[in-house]
Protein backbone atom coordinates (compact mmCIF):
# COMPACT_ATOMS: atom_id res chain seq x y z
CA UNK A 1 0.00 0.00 0.00
CA UNK A 2 1.33 3.46 -0.85
CA UNK A 3 1.75 6.35 1.53
CA UNK A 4 -0.90 9.06 1.12
CA UNK A 5 0.17 11.59 3.72
CA UNK A 6 3.46 12.11 5.47
CA UNK A 7 4.41 14.70 8.09
CA UNK A 8 8.15 15.20 8.53
CA UNK A 9 9.00 16.94 11.77
CA UNK A 10 6.28 19.55 11.34
CA UNK A 11 6.01 22.45 13.79
CA UNK A 12 3.53 25.31 13.83
CA UNK A 13 3.41 28.07 16.43
CA UNK A 14 0.82 30.80 16.28
CA UNK A 15 1.85 34.37 16.80
CA UNK A 16 1.80 35.24 20.50
CA UNK A 17 1.22 31.67 21.73
CA UNK A 18 3.41 30.22 24.49
CA UNK A 19 3.56 26.72 23.08
CA UNK A 20 3.41 25.18 19.61
CA UNK A 21 -0.01 24.22 18.25
CA UNK A 22 1.76 21.40 16.47
CA UNK A 23 5.09 20.40 17.97
CA UNK A 24 7.62 18.40 15.90
CA UNK A 25 5.09 15.95 14.52
CA UNK A 26 6.11 13.12 12.21
CA UNK A 27 3.64 10.52 10.97
CA UNK A 28 2.65 8.53 7.90
CA UNK A 29 -0.82 7.61 6.73
CA UNK A 30 -1.41 4.93 4.10
CA UNK A 31 -3.72 5.35 1.17
CA UNK A 32 -7.26 4.23 1.96
CA UNK A 33 -6.97 4.52 5.73
CA UNK A 34 -9.67 6.15 7.86
CA UNK A 35 -7.75 8.16 10.46
CA UNK A 36 -9.43 10.00 13.30
CA UNK A 37 -7.64 12.72 15.23
CA UNK A 38 -8.77 12.95 18.84
CA UNK A 39 -8.01 15.59 21.43
CA UNK A 40 -9.56 18.33 23.49
CA UNK A 41 -9.94 21.83 22.14
CA UNK A 42 -6.65 23.65 21.68
CA UNK A 43 -4.63 20.46 21.35
CA UNK A 44 -3.61 21.22 17.76
CA UNK A 45 -5.76 18.68 15.94
CA UNK A 46 -7.40 21.24 13.63
CA UNK A 47 -4.04 22.91 13.00
CA UNK A 48 -2.62 19.54 12.00
CA UNK A 49 -5.51 19.02 9.57
CA UNK A 50 -5.33 22.48 8.05
CA UNK A 51 -1.66 22.12 7.21
CA UNK A 52 -2.64 19.35 4.79
CA UNK A 53 -4.65 21.69 2.54
CA UNK A 54 -2.36 24.62 3.28
CA UNK A 55 -4.92 26.71 5.13
CA UNK A 56 -2.00 26.91 7.56
CA UNK A 57 1.66 26.76 6.60
CA UNK A 58 4.08 24.94 8.90
CA UNK A 59 6.90 26.97 10.46
CA UNK A 60 9.28 24.08 9.89
CA UNK A 61 9.16 20.54 8.56
CA UNK A 62 7.30 19.36 5.50
CA UNK A 63 3.97 17.81 4.55
CA UNK A 64 4.09 15.29 1.73
CA UNK A 65 1.10 14.01 -0.21
CA UNK A 66 1.68 10.98 -2.44
CA UNK A 67 5.40 11.67 -2.48
CA UNK A 68 5.07 15.37 -3.33
CA UNK A 69 6.06 18.15 -0.92
CA UNK A 70 2.95 20.35 -0.99
CA UNK A 71 4.86 23.55 -0.29
CA UNK A 72 6.23 23.25 -3.84
CA UNK A 73 2.77 22.91 -5.44
CA UNK A 74 0.39 25.78 -6.26
CA UNK A 75 -1.87 26.21 -3.25
CA UNK A 76 -5.11 26.25 -5.27
CA UNK A 77 -4.10 22.99 -6.99
CA UNK A 78 -3.37 21.35 -3.64
CA UNK A 79 -6.79 22.33 -2.29
CA UNK A 80 -8.71 21.17 -5.34
CA UNK A 81 -7.20 17.71 -4.94
CA UNK A 82 -8.48 17.49 -1.36
CA UNK A 83 -12.03 17.36 -0.05
CA UNK A 84 -12.66 19.60 2.96
CA UNK A 85 -15.65 19.43 5.29
CA UNK A 86 -16.05 21.67 8.36
CA UNK A 87 -18.37 21.73 11.34
CA UNK A 88 -20.05 25.00 10.28
CA UNK A 89 -20.52 23.42 6.82
CA UNK A 90 -20.19 26.77 5.02
CA UNK A 91 -22.64 26.12 2.18
CA UNK A 92 -23.08 29.12 -0.12
CA UNK A 93 -26.51 30.51 0.79
CA UNK A 94 -26.97 32.22 -2.59
CA UNK A 95 -26.42 28.96 -4.50
CA UNK A 96 -28.85 26.06 -4.83
CA UNK A 97 -27.83 22.61 -3.64
CA UNK A 98 -26.73 21.60 -7.13
CA UNK A 99 -24.82 24.86 -7.66
CA UNK A 100 -23.08 24.33 -4.33
CA UNK A 101 -21.99 20.82 -5.29
CA UNK A 102 -21.00 21.99 -8.78
CA UNK A 103 -18.76 24.84 -7.58
CA UNK A 104 -15.40 23.22 -8.25
CA UNK A 105 -16.49 21.23 -11.36
CA UNK A 106 -17.64 24.56 -12.81
CA UNK A 107 -14.32 26.21 -12.02
CA UNK A 108 -12.65 23.28 -13.77
CA UNK A 109 -14.95 23.91 -16.77
CA UNK A 110 -16.61 20.51 -16.93
CA UNK A 111 -19.41 20.42 -19.49
CA UNK A 112 -22.96 20.90 -18.29
CA UNK A 113 -24.20 17.37 -18.83
CA UNK A 114 -21.25 15.91 -16.93
CA UNK A 115 -21.84 18.32 -14.03
CA UNK A 116 -25.57 17.54 -13.86
CA UNK A 117 -24.88 13.80 -13.88
CA UNK A 118 -22.21 14.18 -11.19
CA UNK A 119 -24.52 16.26 -8.96
CA UNK A 120 -27.25 13.61 -9.14
CA UNK A 121 -24.74 10.83 -8.53
CA UNK A 122 -23.37 12.60 -5.44
CA UNK A 123 -26.81 13.43 -4.03
CA UNK A 124 -27.76 9.77 -4.31
CA UNK A 125 -24.46 8.79 -2.72
CA UNK A 126 -25.14 10.94 0.36
CA UNK A 127 -28.69 9.63 0.62
CA UNK A 128 -30.71 12.55 -0.75
CA UNK A 129 -33.17 12.27 -3.64
CA UNK A 130 -31.79 14.43 -6.49
CA UNK A 131 -35.24 15.32 -7.81
CA UNK A 132 -36.33 16.63 -4.47
CA UNK A 133 -33.16 18.37 -3.35
CA UNK A 134 -31.15 19.65 -6.29
CA UNK A 135 -32.99 22.96 -6.65
CA UNK A 136 -33.37 23.78 -2.98
CA UNK A 137 -31.44 26.47 -1.18
CA UNK A 138 -29.36 25.63 1.93
CA UNK A 139 -31.82 27.52 4.15
CA UNK A 140 -34.47 24.98 3.18
CA UNK A 141 -32.48 22.06 4.62
CA UNK A 142 -32.04 20.58 8.10
CA UNK A 143 -28.58 20.58 9.71
CA UNK A 144 -28.03 16.93 8.86
CA UNK A 145 -29.10 17.47 5.25
CA UNK A 146 -26.83 20.49 4.97
CA UNK A 147 -23.85 18.46 6.12
CA UNK A 148 -24.72 15.75 3.57
CA UNK A 149 -24.51 18.48 0.91
CA UNK A 150 -21.25 19.67 2.44
CA UNK A 151 -19.91 16.13 2.06
CA UNK A 152 -21.21 15.83 -1.51
CA UNK A 153 -19.61 19.17 -2.41
CA UNK A 154 -16.28 18.05 -0.97
CA UNK A 155 -16.46 14.81 -2.99
CA UNK A 156 -17.37 16.57 -6.25
CA UNK A 157 -14.11 16.18 -8.14
CA UNK A 158 -13.30 12.81 -6.61
CA UNK A 159 -10.40 13.83 -4.36
CA UNK A 160 -8.13 11.08 -3.07
CA UNK A 161 -7.96 12.67 0.37
CA UNK A 162 -10.88 13.90 2.49
CA UNK A 163 -10.31 16.19 5.47
CA UNK A 164 -13.16 16.53 7.94
CA UNK A 165 -13.06 18.92 10.88
CA UNK A 166 -15.69 17.83 13.44
CA UNK A 167 -18.26 17.54 10.65
CA UNK A 168 -20.96 16.10 12.90
CA UNK A 169 -20.17 18.27 15.92
CA UNK A 170 -23.31 20.40 15.67
CA UNK A 171 -25.69 17.60 14.71
CA UNK A 172 -28.11 15.85 17.05
CA UNK A 173 -26.95 12.47 18.33
CA UNK A 174 -29.47 10.30 16.44
CA UNK A 175 -28.67 11.90 13.09
CA UNK A 176 -24.99 11.81 13.98
CA UNK A 177 -25.00 8.04 14.54
CA UNK A 178 -26.65 7.58 11.17
CA UNK A 179 -24.21 9.88 9.41
CA UNK A 180 -21.29 8.06 11.05
CA UNK A 181 -22.54 4.71 9.75
CA UNK A 182 -23.04 6.12 6.27
CA UNK A 183 -19.60 7.72 6.31
CA UNK A 184 -18.05 4.36 7.21
CA UNK A 185 -19.91 2.81 4.30
CA UNK A 186 -18.76 5.52 1.92
CA UNK A 187 -15.19 5.03 3.02
CA UNK A 188 -15.37 1.29 2.54
CA UNK A 189 -16.69 1.66 -1.00
CA UNK A 190 -14.42 4.45 -2.19
CA UNK A 191 -10.90 3.59 -1.10
CA UNK A 192 -10.14 7.20 -0.27
CA UNK A 193 -7.97 8.37 2.59
CA UNK A 194 -10.11 10.01 5.29
CA UNK A 195 -8.87 12.29 8.07
CA UNK A 196 -11.50 13.09 10.64
CA UNK A 197 -10.99 15.46 13.57
CA UNK A 198 -13.18 15.00 16.63
CA UNK A 199 -13.14 15.59 20.38
CA UNK A 200 -15.56 12.70 20.94
CA UNK A 201 -13.72 9.52 21.92
CA UNK A 202 -16.58 7.19 20.92
CA UNK A 203 -16.74 8.79 17.50
CA UNK A 204 -12.99 8.59 17.09
CA UNK A 205 -12.83 4.91 18.02
CA UNK A 206 -15.91 3.94 16.04
CA UNK A 207 -14.77 5.52 12.79
CA UNK A 208 -10.99 5.28 12.82
CA UNK A 209 -8.94 2.39 11.47
CA UNK A 210 -6.26 4.14 13.48
CA UNK A 211 -6.59 6.99 15.95
CA UNK A 212 -4.20 9.88 16.53
CA UNK A 213 -4.43 11.14 20.10
CA UNK A 214 -3.06 14.65 20.55
CA UNK A 215 -2.38 16.91 23.50
CA UNK A 216 -0.55 20.23 23.59
CA UNK A 217 0.63 19.89 20.01
CA UNK A 218 2.16 16.45 20.43
CA UNK A 219 0.98 13.05 19.28
CA UNK A 220 0.66 10.88 22.38
CA UNK A 221 -0.40 7.72 20.61
CA UNK A 222 -1.17 6.72 17.03
CA UNK A 223 -2.58 3.25 16.83
CA UNK A 224 -5.68 1.13 16.26
CA UNK A 225 -8.55 1.70 18.72
CA UNK A 226 -8.02 -1.80 20.07
CA UNK A 227 -4.33 -1.25 20.81
CA UNK A 228 -5.03 2.10 22.44
CA UNK A 229 -7.67 0.65 24.73
CA UNK A 230 -5.50 -2.32 25.61
CA UNK A 231 -2.31 -0.38 26.14
CA UNK A 232 -2.70 3.37 26.62
CA UNK A 233 0.72 4.87 25.97
CA UNK A 234 0.43 7.73 28.39
CA UNK A 235 -1.48 8.93 31.50
CA UNK A 236 -3.47 11.38 29.36
CA UNK A 237 -4.58 8.60 27.02
CA UNK A 238 -5.34 6.45 30.05
CA UNK A 239 -7.60 9.17 31.45
CA UNK A 240 -9.39 9.49 28.09
CA UNK A 241 -10.07 5.76 27.99
CA UNK A 242 -11.17 5.83 31.64
CA UNK A 243 -13.61 8.65 30.97
CA UNK A 244 -15.19 6.64 28.14
CA UNK A 245 -15.44 3.60 30.40
CA UNK A 246 -17.05 5.69 33.14
CA UNK A 247 -19.70 6.84 30.67
CA UNK A 248 -20.31 3.26 29.65
CA UNK A 249 -20.76 2.28 33.31
CA UNK A 250 -23.25 5.15 33.75
CA UNK A 251 -25.50 3.71 31.04
CA UNK A 252 -25.07 0.14 32.20
CA UNK A 253 -26.52 1.12 35.59
CA UNK A 254 -29.87 1.71 33.89
CA UNK A 255 -30.02 -1.54 31.93
CA UNK B 1 -42.25 81.48 -5.55
CA UNK B 2 -44.35 79.65 -8.14
CA UNK B 3 -43.89 82.60 -10.42
CA UNK B 4 -40.15 82.11 -10.37
CA UNK B 5 -40.68 78.47 -11.30
CA UNK B 6 -42.94 79.26 -14.25
CA UNK B 7 -40.70 82.03 -15.53
CA UNK B 8 -37.32 80.39 -15.07
CA UNK B 9 -38.22 76.71 -15.32
CA UNK B 10 -35.70 76.25 -18.15
CA UNK B 11 -32.93 77.71 -16.00
CA UNK B 12 -33.87 75.42 -13.10
CA UNK B 13 -34.05 72.40 -15.40
CA UNK B 14 -30.66 73.14 -16.91
CA UNK B 15 -29.15 73.52 -13.45
CA UNK B 16 -30.73 70.26 -12.27
CA UNK B 17 -29.46 68.37 -15.29
CA UNK B 18 -26.04 69.88 -14.88
CA UNK B 19 -26.07 68.80 -11.24
CA UNK B 20 -27.16 65.30 -12.22
CA UNK B 21 -24.38 65.19 -14.79
CA UNK B 22 -21.73 66.04 -12.18
CA UNK B 23 -23.18 63.42 -9.80
CA UNK B 24 -23.32 60.68 -12.44
CA UNK B 25 -19.81 61.29 -13.79
CA UNK B 26 -18.54 61.37 -10.21
CA UNK B 27 -20.32 58.10 -9.41
CA UNK B 28 -18.93 56.25 -12.42
CA UNK B 29 -15.35 57.34 -11.77
CA UNK B 30 -15.68 56.79 -8.01
CA UNK B 31 -17.03 53.26 -8.42
CA UNK B 32 -14.31 52.29 -10.88
CA UNK B 33 -11.57 53.55 -8.57
CA UNK B 34 -13.20 52.13 -5.43
CA UNK B 35 -13.55 48.72 -7.10
CA UNK B 36 -9.84 48.66 -7.92
CA UNK B 37 -8.89 49.84 -4.42
CA UNK B 38 -11.18 47.22 -2.86
CA UNK B 39 -9.53 44.46 -4.87
CA UNK B 40 -6.07 45.75 -3.95
CA UNK B 41 -7.12 45.93 -0.29
CA UNK B 42 -8.38 42.34 -0.35
CA UNK B 43 -4.82 41.21 -0.99
CA UNK B 44 -3.29 43.00 1.97
CA UNK B 45 -4.56 44.12 5.35
CA UNK B 46 -1.76 46.68 5.59
CA UNK B 47 -2.66 48.31 2.28
CA UNK B 48 -6.33 48.41 3.23
CA UNK B 49 -5.56 50.08 6.54
CA UNK B 50 -3.24 52.64 4.95
CA UNK B 51 -5.81 53.49 2.27
CA UNK B 52 -8.65 53.83 4.76
CA UNK B 53 -6.61 56.09 7.05
CA UNK B 54 -5.46 58.20 4.14
CA UNK B 55 -8.97 58.70 2.77
CA UNK B 56 -10.47 59.32 6.19
CA UNK B 57 -7.90 62.08 6.69
CA UNK B 58 -8.79 63.65 3.34
CA UNK B 59 -12.49 63.20 4.08
CA UNK B 60 -12.10 65.32 7.19
CA UNK B 61 -10.92 68.32 5.11
CA UNK B 62 -13.86 70.73 4.67
CA UNK B 63 -15.10 70.72 1.09
CA UNK B 64 -14.42 74.38 0.40
CA UNK B 65 -10.88 73.96 1.62
CA UNK B 66 -10.30 70.89 -0.56
CA UNK B 67 -11.67 72.72 -3.58
CA UNK B 68 -9.44 75.68 -2.83
CA UNK B 69 -6.44 73.35 -2.55
CA UNK B 70 -7.21 71.84 -5.95
CA UNK B 71 -7.69 75.11 -7.84
CA UNK B 72 -3.97 75.83 -8.31
CA UNK B 73 -3.52 72.33 -9.70
CA UNK B 74 -6.59 71.77 -11.88
CA UNK B 75 -8.13 75.23 -12.16
CA UNK B 76 -11.70 76.36 -11.71
CA UNK B 77 -14.71 74.47 -13.05
CA UNK B 78 -16.40 71.13 -13.33
CA UNK B 79 -13.26 69.04 -13.62
CA UNK B 80 -11.93 70.20 -10.27
CA UNK B 81 -15.32 69.67 -8.65
CA UNK B 82 -15.51 66.11 -9.92
CA UNK B 83 -11.99 65.35 -8.74
CA UNK B 84 -12.83 66.57 -5.23
CA UNK B 85 -16.09 64.62 -5.16
CA UNK B 86 -14.38 61.44 -6.33
CA UNK B 87 -11.76 61.79 -3.59
CA UNK B 88 -14.46 62.25 -0.92
CA UNK B 89 -16.37 59.24 -2.21
CA UNK B 90 -13.38 56.95 -1.91
CA UNK B 91 -13.61 57.04 1.86
CA UNK B 92 -17.35 56.33 1.93
CA UNK B 93 -17.21 53.63 -0.72
CA UNK B 94 -14.04 51.87 0.39
CA UNK B 95 -15.04 51.80 4.05
CA UNK B 96 -18.47 50.37 3.28
CA UNK B 97 -17.23 47.94 0.63
CA UNK B 98 -14.53 46.52 2.90
CA UNK B 99 -16.88 46.29 5.89
CA UNK B 100 -19.45 44.53 3.72
CA UNK B 101 -16.98 42.01 2.34
CA UNK B 102 -15.52 41.31 5.76
CA UNK B 103 -19.02 40.81 7.15
CA UNK B 104 -19.52 37.63 5.13
CA UNK B 105 -19.80 34.55 7.40
CA UNK B 106 -16.21 33.36 8.00
CA UNK B 107 -17.19 29.70 7.75
CA UNK B 108 -18.38 30.30 4.17
CA UNK B 109 -15.05 31.95 3.40
CA UNK B 110 -13.15 29.06 4.95
CA UNK B 111 -15.14 26.46 3.02
CA UNK B 112 -14.57 28.38 -0.21
CA UNK B 113 -10.87 28.72 0.49
CA UNK B 114 -10.58 25.03 1.35
CA UNK B 115 -12.28 24.10 -1.93
CA UNK B 116 -9.53 25.90 -3.81
CA UNK B 117 -11.20 29.12 -4.92
CA UNK B 118 -8.68 31.77 -5.91
CA UNK B 119 -8.90 35.17 -4.28
CA UNK B 120 -10.71 36.66 -7.27
CA UNK B 121 -13.14 33.73 -7.50
CA UNK B 122 -13.81 34.12 -3.79
CA UNK B 123 -14.42 37.85 -4.22
CA UNK B 124 -16.74 37.69 -7.21
CA UNK B 125 -18.54 34.39 -6.67
CA UNK B 126 -18.93 34.46 -2.91
CA UNK B 127 -18.15 37.75 -1.16
CA UNK B 128 -19.66 40.28 -3.56
CA UNK B 129 -23.00 38.47 -4.03
CA UNK B 130 -23.33 37.89 -0.28
CA UNK B 131 -22.37 41.46 0.61
CA UNK B 132 -24.59 43.00 -2.04
CA UNK B 133 -26.83 44.97 0.29
CA UNK B 134 -23.86 46.42 2.15
CA UNK B 135 -22.27 47.41 -1.16
CA UNK B 136 -25.44 49.14 -2.33
CA UNK B 137 -25.78 50.84 1.06
CA UNK B 138 -22.30 52.28 0.57
CA UNK B 139 -23.24 53.58 -2.87
CA UNK B 140 -26.37 55.23 -1.49
CA UNK B 141 -24.41 57.11 1.15
CA UNK B 142 -21.85 58.19 -1.43
CA UNK B 143 -24.50 59.38 -3.88
CA UNK B 144 -26.43 61.44 -1.36
CA UNK B 145 -23.24 63.00 -0.09
CA UNK B 146 -22.15 63.76 -3.68
CA UNK B 147 -25.41 65.56 -4.42
CA UNK B 148 -24.89 67.67 -1.31
CA UNK B 149 -21.22 68.52 -1.74
CA UNK B 150 -21.75 69.20 -5.46
CA UNK B 151 -23.84 72.25 -4.54
CA UNK B 152 -20.81 73.69 -2.77
CA UNK B 153 -18.69 73.02 -5.83
CA UNK B 154 -20.56 75.73 -7.69
CA UNK B 155 -18.42 78.14 -5.67
CA UNK B 156 -15.64 77.28 -8.11
CA UNK B 157 -17.84 77.66 -11.20
CA UNK B 158 -18.82 74.03 -11.56
CA UNK B 159 -22.44 74.95 -12.29
CA UNK B 160 -25.43 72.94 -11.11
CA UNK B 161 -28.06 73.73 -8.51
CA UNK B 162 -25.46 75.25 -6.23
CA UNK B 163 -25.13 78.08 -8.74
CA UNK B 164 -28.75 79.07 -8.26
CA UNK B 165 -28.45 78.66 -4.50
CA UNK B 166 -25.36 80.88 -4.24
CA UNK B 167 -26.81 83.46 -6.65
CA UNK B 168 -29.82 83.67 -4.39
CA UNK B 169 -27.62 84.08 -1.33
CA UNK B 170 -25.58 86.84 -2.93
CA UNK B 171 -28.62 88.87 -4.05
CA UNK B 172 -30.89 87.81 -1.17
CA UNK B 173 -33.31 86.37 -3.72
CA UNK B 174 -35.51 84.06 -1.62
CA UNK B 175 -37.12 82.06 -4.48
CA UNK B 176 -33.67 81.20 -5.85
CA UNK B 177 -32.48 79.99 -2.44
CA UNK B 178 -35.61 77.94 -1.88
CA UNK B 179 -35.71 76.34 -5.31
CA UNK B 180 -32.01 75.61 -5.24
CA UNK B 181 -32.41 73.84 -1.91
CA UNK B 182 -35.60 72.00 -2.76
CA UNK B 183 -34.33 70.70 -6.06
CA UNK B 184 -31.01 69.49 -4.67
CA UNK B 185 -32.79 67.76 -1.78
CA UNK B 186 -35.29 66.20 -4.18
CA UNK B 187 -32.46 65.01 -6.39
CA UNK B 188 -30.76 63.34 -3.42
CA UNK B 189 -33.97 61.66 -2.28
CA UNK B 190 -34.89 60.46 -5.78
CA UNK B 191 -31.48 58.98 -6.45
CA UNK B 192 -31.54 57.27 -3.06
CA UNK B 193 -35.00 55.79 -3.70
CA UNK B 194 -33.88 54.63 -7.11
CA UNK B 195 -31.05 52.64 -5.54
CA UNK B 196 -33.36 51.16 -2.92
CA UNK B 197 -35.59 50.07 -5.78
CA UNK B 198 -32.67 48.49 -7.64
CA UNK B 199 -31.62 46.67 -4.45
CA UNK B 200 -35.14 45.29 -3.86
CA UNK B 201 -35.39 44.15 -7.46
CA UNK B 202 -32.12 42.29 -7.33
CA UNK B 203 -33.15 40.65 -4.06
CA UNK B 204 -36.36 39.45 -5.68
CA UNK B 205 -34.42 38.12 -8.64
CA UNK B 206 -32.35 36.04 -6.22
CA UNK B 207 -35.40 34.24 -4.92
Amino acid sequence: MSTAIEFRNVTKTFHGANYSAVDHVSLTIDEGEFITILGSSGCGKTTLLKMINRLYEPDSGSVILFGEDISTVDVVKVRRRIGYVIQQIGLFPHYTVSENIATVPKLLKWDKAKIAARVDELLTLVGLDPKEFRNRYPSQLSGGQQQRIGLARALAVDPKIMLMDEPFGAIDSITREKLQDELLNLHRNMGKTFLFVTHDIEEAFKLGDRVIIMNEGKILQFDTPEAIIREPADPFVQSLVDSAKAKEAFWRAYL
Amino acid sequence: MIEYLTRYYDKLLTATLEHLEIVMITLMISLAIAAVLTIVSSYSKVVSRVLLNLFSMIYSIPSLALLALLIPVTGLGKKTAIIALVIYNQYLLLRNFLAGLEGVDPSIIEAAKGMGLTRMQMLFRVQVPLAKSALIAGMRIALVSTVGIATIASAINAGGLGGILFDGLRTMNIPKIVWGSILSALLAILIDRLLVFVEKRSEKADK
